[in-house]
């Protein structure tokens, strides 16, 4: 028996990792030539835009792809980072997971150490080229340039040239790969990952050389380096059991309250003291000496006591504005009706990890119709490109009922089809995909449940906009038959009676009958010009509130004519809209001073009046919470006279059967 | 009634429509017109007249809405073109009345099917005929082939005596788009009945086989769905020369519609079927029974062809047993058939034996 073991042993070896991937290229995102280019741009894209937040400089990139032969090109990405000390940079490109990320919680786009070194051992099995790497630090008055490849079997680089060379520049890093690829472009390509890029990242600027046509830049659209994130430490809501023990085991102190204080974040010395109360552990217990039963008791009792949730500065989501800002930054070209106003949800956590989920949708104009919406899905400010099927992003859209909110979606289940592009980013310490080549969220049911509030929570915003612009289209042809058709038809019949043209209020007032309120906020010379035109095409006077959500402080008061009655918490403004006369029109005008662009728009609702009697606007919503100023005499809908609503439409509403084909 | 005396008629009438939506704007109301509803569930049976006539659902035409407003505003302006044409005595094609329309801005018409069909509006308000208003179609009506010899007055104002058989080519003698008795007077008529075909090639095939002559027969090519003066022209030889009448078409819905328009009254022109319908027509065209008897050449029902067959098993004119039968079995055997279909057994069959022995049990021939 025991020579077998012997000769079995024999077989056994140490597989270094890099072996290990090296024949699982797939898991780390080499499964296709076309697919290894792409991966090739964004670990090094990814990685200089990390090192550059890191150092709070705006970033600057070049990426230049080159054919060098049939199959063969040579990437190069050149950032304006703070550099690499020399004796880093061997390491950092030549191996394997070697990195500063893995460590660390923190929102970074890299986690593993192994990106860059993948791409640079990829380049070398399949050219057999090595990589040219050269980084300046500011306090360096020259480069440090090398080439080198990766011992696959030791997993440490070799260094095959190295030089100090002259480079007109302050500080950054530039690495030169070959790889055996295959360019294309559409849906999943380099130029897409790069809109990605722009789109979350709107501080970047990058330019990017494709192997032919014109070289095209991506301009910024903020000068806002995203504020720095910082390292955390496990927040206690999911800390494992295994885990808990071990950093017990670890811990420099002989107190368990100042072993928990220390080690997690969240966890002061009175919750610190609630906790070991409550799971009967003593309050001097020796973490090392932390026993099973006593670590599950913490655990258990970590659920019960109430812990702040993580700290959010450590994460840095991209905010509303400025996904409004990347969105219409680059998708311009598609002259889109509406951007729904993203949504940025509060964070949450899961596994210890705080996580936030914002979600943008940007409807019609030049998006196409008839096709599944697009997605475009993001982790710490990074695109995914492919496995949309197995991401819980998608699982997520697939999970909302679109057709509440004007998608069209066969049995409510599904991607919705429509003109809209849905933006979703998830921003998080850790952020759980599902492989090494970090392309798919995995199915994290609190990450889940987050996205689809938040993409219900923006949709809603969409269908606001859509059944706005649906009743403005009701309106207009109202409009166009009081307006326009009318007046033609009584000329026409005055003339044939031979009698003077008839009064039209009573017959214009009846059939709009409706006040129409409608608003614009033009921004010119840095000012919003804020306009609410009301106009009463009703058989009656009209009284009634109007509210806004604006800023009053910016209001130019030189400007504003009518003054509210009220402003709570110095945004909700109410106005007392008074006998508008029938047929009458009252104009409401004023100027915001100070805000950019993107920082205001129209929000305005009316109450005191019956909603459909009302057309432009929406009543109150409940929240407004304003029931003093509850108004008594709402008008009732005008009496509809004699049986008219009954008729059957000639026109419209009845089938006519013709006798011919 | 003089000729005159109808045109003055129809401005008053017209002008009493102009009246009634400028009293409506006047006293602030939403200016409508109640009109009764061209559909097949307002249709009923009129014993007196043996046609179907519109029943008494109305729908209203108002300005509330989009469609409405428009039609209002086009018929104003309809009004005052024909109240122009009365006075200055012209007259227009139905035609060139939508290419006037051009210059009317929002009331212009969108397509000819548009104006047509408010002309006839007009004509079920006014219970007056578009030729009141100085509107004639622009399709002509059907050829005529058999002993038959009516007087027609010219343009010129001559009288000219034709006989449909011997004065006329073989294409035979075209109707005229006014068939009234101020245009056309029936002189003589030695035939036994009428025989109205759906299909040039089969007035054609009988004109050939000289089915006048042998059967006796005036034989009429409806050109499709018959004219209004083609069904005018049939019905006033029917009652004035007392011929009967029968229909030849093609097996399929569209050809059922045909014969039910001419028999009964067409939905669209139900206010004037009692003028134009011949309600003792018979139906000699091809059936489905014919298919399974004569095993003739078939198509396959398309789904327009099942759908126009299903909303005749609601539309009453069919709802007796024979069109029941019928209509179900060509259902459910799901093919049609054209009627030179007959010509499978040769270029004879059709008047030696198809018709002959359906005309012997009509006992039309005997
Ligand atoms: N352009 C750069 N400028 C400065 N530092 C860099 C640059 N590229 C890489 N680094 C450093 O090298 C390390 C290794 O990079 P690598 O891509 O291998 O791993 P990572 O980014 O940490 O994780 P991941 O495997 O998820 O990409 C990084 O953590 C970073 O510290
Ligand atoms: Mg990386």
């Amino acid at each position: 028996m025991a020579s077998i073991a012997h000769e079995l042993a024999k077989n056994q070896k140490e597989i270094s990792v890099s072996e290990f991937f090296e024949k699982n290229k797939q898991i780390l995102g080499f499964d296709s030539l076309t697919r290894a280019l792409i991966t090739s741009v964004k670990e090094t894209v990814d990685n200089s835009l990390d090192a550059c937040e890191d150092a709070g400089m705006l970033p600057e990139l070049l990426v230049k792809v080159e054919k060098s032969n049939n199959t063969e090109y040579i990437i190069t990405v050149e950032d304006n980072g703070p550099g690499i000390v020399k004796k880093e940079v061997a390491n950092v490109f030549g191996r394997l997971l070697y990195g500063s990320r893995f460590h660390t919680r923190a929102q970074r786009r890299g986690q593993q150490g192994i990106g860059v070194s993948a791409v640079v051992m990829y380049g070398q099995i399949t050219t057999g080229r090595a990589a040219k790497v050269r980084s300046k630090i500011s306090d360096e008055d020259t480069a440090y340039e090398c080439e080198l490849i990766l011992d696959t079997k030791k997993n440490r680089p070799d260094i095959i040239r190295e030089d100090r060379i002259i480079w007109d520049r302050e500080h950054g890093t530039s690495i030169e790969v070959s790889i055996k690829g295959k360019y294309i472009g559409g849906k999943q390509s380099i130029f897409e990952y790069l809109k990605g890029v722009a789109i979350v990242n709107p501080h970047v600027k990058i330019t990017f050389i494709p192997p032919e046509g014109t070289p095209i830049v991506f301009e910024r659209a903020t000068d806002q380096v995203p504020p720095p994130t910082r390292a955390i430490k496990p927040h206690p809501e999911g800390v494992e059991l295994g885990e808990l023990l071990s950093m017990a085991k670890y811990a420099d102190t002989n107190r368990i309250t100042s072993f928990l204080n220390s080690e997690f974040s969240r966890i002061s010395n009175r919750v610190a003291k609630d906790i070991c109360d409550a799971a009967g552990v003593p309050l001097t217990q020796n973490p090392k000496r932390l026993t099973l039963e006593q670590a599950g008791a913490i655990l258990d009792a970590i659920q019960k006591v109430k812990i702040m949730s993580p700290e959010t500065d450590c994460l840095s989501p991209i905010g509303e504005t400025l996904i409004r800002k990347g969105l219409k930054n680059v998708l311009g070209e598609l002259k889109a009706d509406f951007y729904a106003p993203p949504v940025t949800r509060e964070p949450k956590v899961f596994a210890g990890n705080p996580f936030i989920v914002e979600v943008g949708i940007v409807y019609g104009g030049g998006i196409t119709k008839d096709d599944p919406v697009q997605i475009l899905r993001f982790a710490n400010r990074v695109p995914l490109m492919y496995q949309q099927g197995a991401c819980a992003i998608t699982q997520a859209i697939e999970n909302v009922d679109w057709r509440r909110y004007g998608l069209e979606q066969r049995g409510g289940h599904g991607i919705p089809f429509g003109p809209a592009i849905i933006l979703v980013h998830l921003a998080s310490t850790k952020v759980p995909f599902t492989s090494e080549s970090k392309e798919a969220v995995a199915n994290i049911p609190e990450i889940k449940e987050e996205i689809e509030l938040a993409l219900k929570a923006c949709a809603r915003k969409l269908k606001t906009h859509l059944n706005k612009t649906e009743r403005k289209s009701k309106t207009r042809v109202k409009f166009e038959i009081v307006q326009g058709i009318i007046p033609m038809i009584a000329a026409k019949s005055a003339k044939i009676v031979g009698k003077p043209m008839p009064k039209l209020a009573g017959t214009i007032t009846k059939i709009m009958n409706v006040v129409w309120i409608d608003d614009e906020a033009a921004y010119e010379k840095k000012k919003h010009k804020v306009q609410v035109k009301i106009y009463n095409y009703t058989p009656k006077s009209q009284n009634f509130h109007l509210h806004m959500v604006v800023p009053f402080d910016k209001i130019d008061p030189k400007t504003l004519g009518l003054q509210p009655l009220e402003v709570r918490e110095g945004n909700k403004v109410t106005w007392d809209i008074r006998r508008i006369a029938s047929t009458d029109t009252f104009e409401l005008k004023f100027d915001i001073v100070g805000l950019s662009q993107e920082e205001y728009d129209n929000e305005l609702y009316v109450s005191g009046i019956d909603a459909a009697s009302v057309i432009g606007v929406d009543v109150l919503p409940g929240d407004w919470d304003l029931e003093h100023l509850k108004i008594t005499g709402e008008i009732a809908p005008e009496e509809v006279e004699d049986g008219e609503e009954g008729d059957i439409d000639y026109d419209e509403g009845a089938e006519v059967i013709k006798d011919e084909e | 009634m003089k000729n005159n005396e109808r045109h003055h008629m129809a401005v008053d009438k017209l002008t009493d429509i102009a009246q009634s939506v400028y009293d409506q704007l006047d006293s602030g109301k939403i200016p409508k017109m109640m009109i009764p509803l061209r559909t097949k569930s307002n249709i009923r049976f009129d014993s007196k007249s043996a046609v179907w006539k519109y029943g008494k659902a109305m729908g209203a035409r108002s300005a509330k809405k989009l469609t409405g407003a428009q039609m209002l505003l086009r018929t104003m302006y309809m009004l005052e073109f024909i109240e122009e044409m009365i006075r200055t005595s012209k007259s227009s094609t139905l035609r060139e009345m939508y290419y006037i329309s051009e210059g009317w801005e929002k009331a212009k018409f969108s397509a000819q099917d548009e104006s047509n069909m408010l002309a006839e509006d007009l004509e079920i308000i006014t219970q007056c005929m578009r030729e009141d208003f100085k509107l004639r179609p622009e399709e002509d009506g059907a050829r005529v082939m058999g002993n038959i010899t009516l007087m027609e007055t010219d343009r010129k104002g001559k009288k000219k005596k034709i006989n449909c058989r011997d004065d006329v080519g073989d294409s035979g003698y075209g109707v005229p788009y006014n068939v009234e008795k101020d245009k056309i007077e029936f002189v003589d008529c030695d035939a036994d009945f009428i025989i109205a075909i759906e299909t040039g090639g089969m007035f054609d095939r009988l004109v050939e086989n000289k089915f006048d002559e042998n059967a006796n027969a005036v034989i009429v090519h409806l050109k499709g769905q018959p004219a209004r003066s083609t069904r005018r022209f049939i019905k006033r030889v029917n009652e004035e020369m007392k011929l009967p009448v029968v229909t030849f078409v093609d097996g399929d819905p569209w050809s059922f519609r045909i014969h039910a328009s001419l028999a009964y009254g067409a939905i669209k022109t139900a206010h004037l079927s009692e003028y134009l319908a011949t309600p003792t027509a018979e139906y000699v065209g091809i059936t489905a029974s014919d298919i399974l008897n004569y095993d003739l050449p078939t198509d396959k029902l398309n789904d327009r062809d099942i759908q126009a067959l299903n909303a005749e098993k609601t539309d009453p004119r069919f709802k007796d047993e024979f069109w029941k039968h019928e209509i179900d079995l060509m259902l459910e055997i799901g093919k049609k058939a054209e009627q030179q279909a007959l010509a499978k057994y040769g270029l004879d069959f059709v008047t030696d034996k198809y018709l002959p022995e359906k005309l012997t049990q009509l006992g039309i021939i005997k």
